[in-house]
């Protein structure tokens, strides 16, 4: 009789329907304190440091699109007042020059963007106009990589075929040392 | 009528529970391994701007962050209200930045240390002098990869 009843304990098992409950507890513990960061942003390669400046004026005008950002956020093109959203366009049109103007660039790989800024410029004004830049590459590449290989411009795409598209379309954005107007202090 | 009564009483009707707690667990995995702690306490007002042409940051190890911004209301008092550097959890001048990154280098294996990317994270009102301040420094410590973060624009 008594070995009868120590056979049923051993048949009794744990609970095990509240570990539901402690481990949903942890779960919402980490989604409330975790938070997913974006880690997007335009990347963008330095030039590498040196003492002596680079001299424009050893370049051809008509190779050289100019951006100006002042203290006021205001944009000069090429020495004329224009506006953030007919950047793109322009850039573009001063890359490929398919109208072979006397005034754009003589062919992609001479292309030469040069960004000014002041010390007093907004970042998120600066960061847009590089923003609008990069766009303007980015879609000459993307209509590069359309026309040759009749693919979209990605990760995916073999690397030859990148540094092709980038041979033929260089992206040459050079950044003059600031003028020190507007500074905060 | 009474194979009807013979049926019901041969099914168990419980559900085994015991299985539950292994799948929460298995999300629970899931979730402590793709979320990153954040391991620095932000000290400063940080908005991103937004911008289109963006791309993603591949190795979380392979970064090191760098932000400007204003400091938050707390620290007020003590830093002012004029942008600030902040390297780590701790407010930093522009000079800290070659140390910062030399700490960052040594925990990345060799092969890899060419890929490091610098994340500057700066607030959209800042002016651009502290950023071209910074951006030299970079410069000057051969640290050329440098991602300015920002946030998908919705269109």
């Amino acid at each position: 009789m008594a070995r009868k009843s120590s056979r049923d304990r051993m048949k009794n098992e744990i609970n095990a329907g509240s570990m539901a409950d402690i481990a949903f507890l942890l779960l919402i513990f980490f989604l409330v304190t975790t938070q997913i960061v974006e880690d997007k942003g335009i990347t963008v390669k330095l030039p590498p440091w040196s003492e002596e400046e680079v001299d424009p004026t050893q370049l051809k005008t008509r190779n050289v699109f100019s951006v100006l950002v002042n203290a006021d956020n205001q944009l000069l093109v090429r020495k004329e007042p224009a506006e953030l959203n007919d950047l793109r366009e322009r850039a573009k049109e001063f890359i490929m020059n398919p109208k072979r103007r006397e005034d754009l660039s003589e062919k992609p790989t001479k292309a030469i963007i040069s960004l000014k800024n002041d010390r007093g410029t907004n970042y998120e004004t600066y960061l847009q106009v590089y923003n609008e830049l990069k766009g303007a590459y980015d879609e000459l590449w993307e209509e590069e990589a359309q026309r040759k290989y009749n693919r979209p411009y990605s990760d995916a795409m073999p690397r030859h075929m990148k540094k092709e598209i980038k041979g033929r379309i260089p992206m040459v954005l050079s950044e003059a040392e600031p003028t020190t107007f507007g500074e905060e202090q | 009528m009474s194979k009807f009564q013979k049926k019901r009483g041969a099914s168990s009707p419980e559900v085994s529970t015991a299985s539950l707690p292994d799948i929460i667990f298995m999300l629970l995995f899931f979730f402590m391994v793709v979320t990153v702690l954040r391991d620095s306490e932000l000290k400063l007002n940080v908005l991103t701007p937004s911008a289109t042409q963006l791309t993603k940051l591949q190795e979380k190890s392979l970064v090191n962050y760098l932000y400007i911004g204003k400091p938050k209301e707390k620290y007020q008092e003590t830093y002012g209200t004029s942008p600030r550097l902040q390297l780590g959890d701790k407010f930093a001048t522009v000079a800290d930045i070659p140390l910062f990154l030399e700490k960052h280098k040594i925990k990345v294996p060799e092969n890899k240390r060419n890929k490091i990317t610098s994340s500057l994270r700066v607030d959209g009102k800042v002016t651009m002098g502290i950023v071209q301040d910074v951006k030299i420094a970079l410069r000057k410590a051969n640290q050329l990869k440098v991602n300015y973060s920002a946030k998908p624009k919705a269109e």
